[in-house]
């Protein structure tokens, strides 16, 4: 067998892999989202099928296939059907290229489907198309509501998709490269990068909400008052498909998180006085960061209610990409004139900004939460009052 | 509501996530119920006479109930009692008493109306069948000392095990139920 032929099975064995197992990690995302947000609702949950409704994601998977699958008259029949392909397809790519251990690991092959130099960079555009499944599945249905919602959860994930990008900066600044292998590598030697953005990661942590459509930014979703946006139309498989992308999502979404600001796939050093090596095991590190941050996403469901599509906006433009430059602007101007002092200053000076910020954040606020395009000419008018609304 | 608000709500939900539910698994452990629960009616009888009869039925085929019913759910058919063996106290006795539990609002109004306290809504609730018909309850499912309802009754016959209601009464039937006991 000529060794192109050989590479090429193995990478193809290892996309099938991880999309098993990111399909799996879905499965039972629903199960264990819905048993944890019963417990913190003081019930028991979803606990008929199987042991302890262990066999219920199967019970499901078996309901949406063989649910009927509508079809809409009005609907542009090929984009209707690709678009929930399109958003499944995209979400399940992007995750082949996070690293889940160093190079050369994993039986000796390295543990990830593609390395780019591009790295989060190129991970960024893969997630961005997804919002290509959700307009064109908006579009595609031929339908007033849908397109409404298409176009909403559009808008809101190209804005939050700035406010991503640009709390990344001060990281990348930092490292010198956008190839994941190297930021972990860089956080190995270093410390976690958690320490020296902390302020970048509070506003990657909260865009990486907004990007993949949860609570407090579920507005796509929003079935109790927005009608459920480009959702409308679909039923059965269709809609479990971008169900599963939502869900694929959210676990690349804390996977990058893990990687960029988490150490990665590198555990913690100081255990290596027990076990030797341990930091350097595969797969096993970044699952547990990644079973973290899915933990805080329906911890944060099952506590916060959902924002109003004016106040979201408003969020993601004047606050967050605001601070988002700011935080940029700090690393750059912290490199250039005061490399020589080492991470440390950089590290107090970003938890200092994350701490006002806290602590402003009743007055910070008005600033931004603030109605716009009013006439505020006419005092007969109602106004809404500042802030707190 | 500032960031620190955000952490206090964050923290009482994951308080919770340790605490024991509230809510029962309905089927296998018994819901709770308060005595005033309105569910299945019962048709009640006075004290016996003699130990070991049965004691002679309250109702007195009246109508007031039905008259009473905003639901028009129930039909009674009075009908003279034998004065040797008499099945109530009064002249008349209910030949044909059935509540129809489809319409049924179980609002209580039939007890309020009935003279006698023959009529009585009880704690049972667990109705549920499959064809309209066997949702007219009549005498025999409603007299005193008939265990559950008529597809729990059903079910006991076709598996052999006594019928199980899926409640309890901690505080016990209240004092009108003259004779009906549930689990506490």
């Amino acid at each position: 067998m000529p060794d192109w032929l050989a590479a090429l099975l193995i990478t193809l064995l290892k996309g099938v892999l991880v999309a098993l197992a990111l399909l799996t990690t879905f499965a039972y995302m629903t199960l264990i989202e819905r048993r944890l947000l019963a417990r913190m609702q003081i019930r028991h949950g979803p606990n008929r099928v199987g042991p302890g409704g262990l066999l219920q994601p199967l019970a499901d998977a078996v309901k949406s296939i063989f649910k009927e699958d509508l079809r809409v008259t009005m609907a542009d029949k090929l984009v209707y059907t690709m678009a929930p392909i399109v958003a499944i397809g995209m979400a399940l790519t992007a995750f082949g290229g996070i690293p889940a251990g160093p190079p050369g690991s994993l039986f000796g092959e390295d543990p990830w489907v593609y390395n780019l130099d591009a790295g989060i960079l190129a991970l960024l555009a893969l997630t961005s198309m997804g919002v290509y499944g959700i307009f064109l599945g908006g579009w595609a249905s031929g339908s007033k509501y849908p397109i409404l919602g298409g176009l909403r959860s559009s808008a809101q994930m190209i804005s939050y998709e700035l406010g991503m990008g640009l709390s990344i900066l001060g990281l990348l600044m930092l490292v010198g490269s956008t190839a994941f292998v190297n930021i972990v590598e860089w956080q190995a030697q270093s410390g976690w990068m958690l320490l020296f953005q902390s302020l970048g990661f509070a506003l990657f942590l909260v865009s990486s909400f907004a990007e993949v459509n949860r609570t407090p930014f579920d507005l796509p979703e929003a079935e109790q008052e927005l009608v459920a946006g480009y959702l409308t139309e679909y039923s059965a498989i269709k809609w479990a498909l971008f169900q599963m992308a939502e869900y694929v999502n959210m676990i690349t979404a804390s996977a990058i998180m893990a990687t960029l600001f988490f150490g990665g796939y590198r555990g913690p050093v100081f255990l290596e006085g027990l076990i030797p090596g341990i930091s350097g095991w595969p797969i096993i590190w970044l699952v547990v960061k990644i079973a973290f941050f899915l933990f805080l996403f329906i911890w944060v469901r099952a506590t916060l209610p959902r924002f109003r599509y004016d106040q979201l906006m408003r969020f993601g433009w004047k606050l967050l990409l605001p601070l988002a430059l700011a935080n940029t602007m700090m690393t750059a101007a912290y490199l250039a004139f005061a490399r020589g002092l080492g991470l440390w200053p950089l590290a107090l000076l970003s938890l200092l900004g994350l701490l006002a910020l806290f602590a402003m954040s009743d007055r910070v606020r008005v600033l931004w939460n603030r109605p716009t395009g009013r006439p505020h000419t006419d005092d007969a008018l109602p106004t809404r009052p500042l802030g707190g609304d | 509501m500032s960031v620190l608000d955000i952490a206090k709500g964050m923290g009482i939900t994951l308080s919770k996530l340790f605490q024991k539910p509230v809510t029962v698994s309905y089927p296998e452990e018994r819901a709770t119920l308060q005595p005033r629960f309105r569910g299945r009616h019962v048709l009640t009888r006075h004290p016996a006479q003699r130990p070991g009869e049965l004691g002679l039925e309250k109702c007195i085929g009246c109508s007031l109930c039905a008259a009473a019913c905003p639901a028009y759910a129930i039909y009674v058919e009075a009908a003279e009692n034998d004065p040797q063996h008499p099945t109530s106290p009064g002249e008349r006795y209910a030949k044909v008493y059935e509540i129809n539990m489809l319409r049924c609002i179980f609002c209580g109004l039939c007890e309020e109306a009935c003279p006698t306290g023959a009529v009585v809504l009880g704690n049972e609730f667990e109705m549920a069948d499959f064809r309209y018909r066997d949702l007219v309850y009549g005498k025999e499912d409603m007299l005193v000392g008939v265990d559950g309802s008529l597809p729990q009754r059903r079910e006991a016959a076709r598996s052999g095990k006594p019928v199980r209601v899926g409640f309890k009464v901690p505080e016990g039937a209240r004092p009108e139920l003259e004779g009906v006991e549930y689990p506490t």
